[in-house]
């Protein structure tokens, strides 16, 4: 399945720094988005667009991640030459990642 | 307990007007806050206020000043803004001018003080994003302010001003500063000061926690965000908070609006800089309470930094641009010529650039080609090129070879676009704090 099923997601900006939130619709799917949303799945998915390291950052609280991409900004926002140069769209791409289910969900 | 309630009526300079005056309205609200200023806002300000000294603020000032200010008065609502971008006082000028025009008597306040463009040169600070110093920048540099915080607006407001107007500030300060001067939280009480700035950061962006930037057909569905309804926070004085908007207006506050925007823009959770505070997001809870009311506990915080942020504005480059679409079959295979005669004209003419983009939009202009190489053929593509020049007329000649695909280019090449403009870019030094000296200047508007 899409993560885009189990998860949703917002993508900010500062500078040439994206941040995107994966945020699990149920606390159920959390312990999914830890073990396969890894920061190196997410750079990899965004090849072409991320240059820098992805770090990833935990919220149990609220069964979130959050990634922050460094130079993922085409230089930053201020200065892109990109369509989207907030990468505002980013958030949409990641939910295309593809999970998964774990057997006791199938 | 006191409760106060703090309106959102603008997430950025260009945002709709009428739900702000919906919040003065009918929102019960005792502060109305209106976050303007973005990023590289000040430096083009600071240009303009160059050309005219009392120019340089927010463009929309006077249009929403004029729309709220009378139930603003009639209700006893404060105001506060960053509006005043590179100009405050002008801000703050032209706002009493406009009160005693509307013939309502209003004490305006300007914060002054956050250009600290002398004290970066006598520095000659380290910039942020970039290897190299301040003085690299030469005669490209135009303006550098201080991202200040909330004490001189809630300085202001102890003052007795009905407006609070200044320049560059941190964003969630904003909202800070009426808590401040409500309760008399002490500037060194960091976990109060930690749970002010999660309610300011969840707010600043106004529609963004009601249901904007959110709608996903039949994942995230949201009503009516044409009549988008833009946020209250409840805040006690213990920094309890409770998320809400006017009933009856579009969109909706879930736990799901405020779990996006809780995170919208930060790294480190633990550690998100304020210049009042280093507040810690990340044991914050989230909690549905009734229909659109959500309460958030567990804002934290630890010792404000040493430094302040400075965003300097400089002169980087110009950036030339030209689009043209194609149809029908066969429409990518002409869009992907059209790139490569432009790419190929680009070098025959000497438009030197090292930083150049070719995008098929509808196909892989937004993630590159590697993301998307998975998509169908479209009916229809836009190409775009853009490139990065040292002067105007190269930029120029970067949309007239799109433009002349008209004629010299593939079968059917429509709607050609052209643009060239100068870039005005930020980054980021970091200023020992004791070197901004904000200072609060009355106006009476009567």
């Amino acid at each position: 399945m899409k993560l885009r099923e189990i998860a949703h997601s917002r993508t900010g900006d500062k500078g040439n720094i994206s941040n995107i939130s994966v945020i699990a619709y149920d606390e159920k799917d959390y312990p999914l988005l830890l073990a396969q949303v890894t920061p190196a799945r997410v750079k990899a998915h965004f090849a072409g667009v991320v240059e820098g390291e992805v770090v990833r950052y935990e919220l149990p609280k609220i069964f979130a991640l959050n990634f922050v991409m460094d130079r993922a900004l085409g230089g930053g926002v201020t200065r892109s030459l990109a369509l989207d140069a907030h990468g505002k769209s980013l958030s949409s791409a990641l939910l295309d990642l593809e999970i998964d289910a774990v057997p006791d969900r199938l | 307990m006191r409760t106060i309630r703090i309106g959102s009526g603008a997430g950025y300079s260009g945002d709709r007007i009428e739900p702000a005056l919906e919040l003065a309205e009918k929102g019960d609200i005792q502060y109305l806050v209106f976050e303007c200023l973005g990023e590289r806002t000040v430096a083009l300000a600071q240009q303009a206020r160059l050309k005219d000294p009392e120019a340089g603020y927010d463009p929309l000032l006077e249009e929403r000043m004029r729309a709220v200010l009378p139930v603003c008065a009639s209700k006893g609502i404060k105001i506060v803004t960053n509006m005043g971008a590179a100009n405050p006082l002008a801000a703050a000028r032209k706002t009493a001018s406009l009160a005693r025009s509307m013939a309502l008597s209003l004490k305006v306040a300007a914060v002054v003080g956050d250009d600290v463009l002398d004290a970066c040169k006598q520095r000659d600070l380290p910039i942020m994003e970039f290897e190299g110093k301040i003085s690299q920048l030469g005669n490209r540099l135009i303006s550098a302010n201080a991202y200040l915080g909330a004490g001189p607006m809630a300085e202001a407001l102890d003052g007795g001003a009905d407006v609070v107007i200044t320049g560059r500030a941190s964003d969630p300060a904003l909202f800070l500063a009426p808590l401040i001067h409500a309760f008399g939280w002490r500037m060194d009480d960091w976990t109060l000061l930690g749970k002010g700035i999660v309610a300011g950061h969840l707010l600043e962006c106004a529609g963004q926690v009601t249901g904007g930037y959110f709608a996903d057909p039949h994942f995230k569905d949201v009503e009516n965000l044409a009549r988008l309804g833009f946020p209250i926070g409840e805040v006690g004085e213990d920094g309890s908070l409770v998320i809400t908007k006017v009933e009856g207006s579009g969109g909706a506050v879930t736990a799901q609006t405020c779990k996006e925007q809780l995170l919208y823009e930060v790294h480190d959770p633990t550690r998100y800089l304020q210049p009042d505070v280093t507040a810690d997001f990340s044991q914050v809870t989230v909690e549905e309470i009734g229909k659109d009311r959500v309460r958030i506990s567990g804002g934290r915080g630890s010792e404000r930094p040493a430094t302040l942020k400075v965003s300097v504005g400089y002169v980087d480059s110009f950036i030339g641009e030209g689009q043209m679409s194609y149809a029908g079959p066969g429409a990518l295979a002409r869009g992907r010529l059209a790139l490569d005669i432009v790419r190929e004209r680009l070098k025959l003419t000497g438009v030197a650039t090292n930083e150049l983009r070719f995008d098929l939009i509808g196909v892989d202009s937004l993630h590159g080609a590697q993301v998307s190489s998975h998509a169908n053929e479209p009916y229809e593509v836009r190409v775009r090129v853009a490139g990065r020049t040292d002067n105007l007329r190269k930029a120029i000649r970067i949309g007239n070879e799109v433009e002349t695909l008209y004629t010299n280019g593939p079968a059917g090449g429509g709607g050609a676009y052209k643009s060239a403009r100068d870039v005005v870019a930020v980054a980021s030094v970091l200023l020992p704090r004791e070197l901004a000296q904000p200072q609060v200047q009355f106006i009476e508007g009567k």
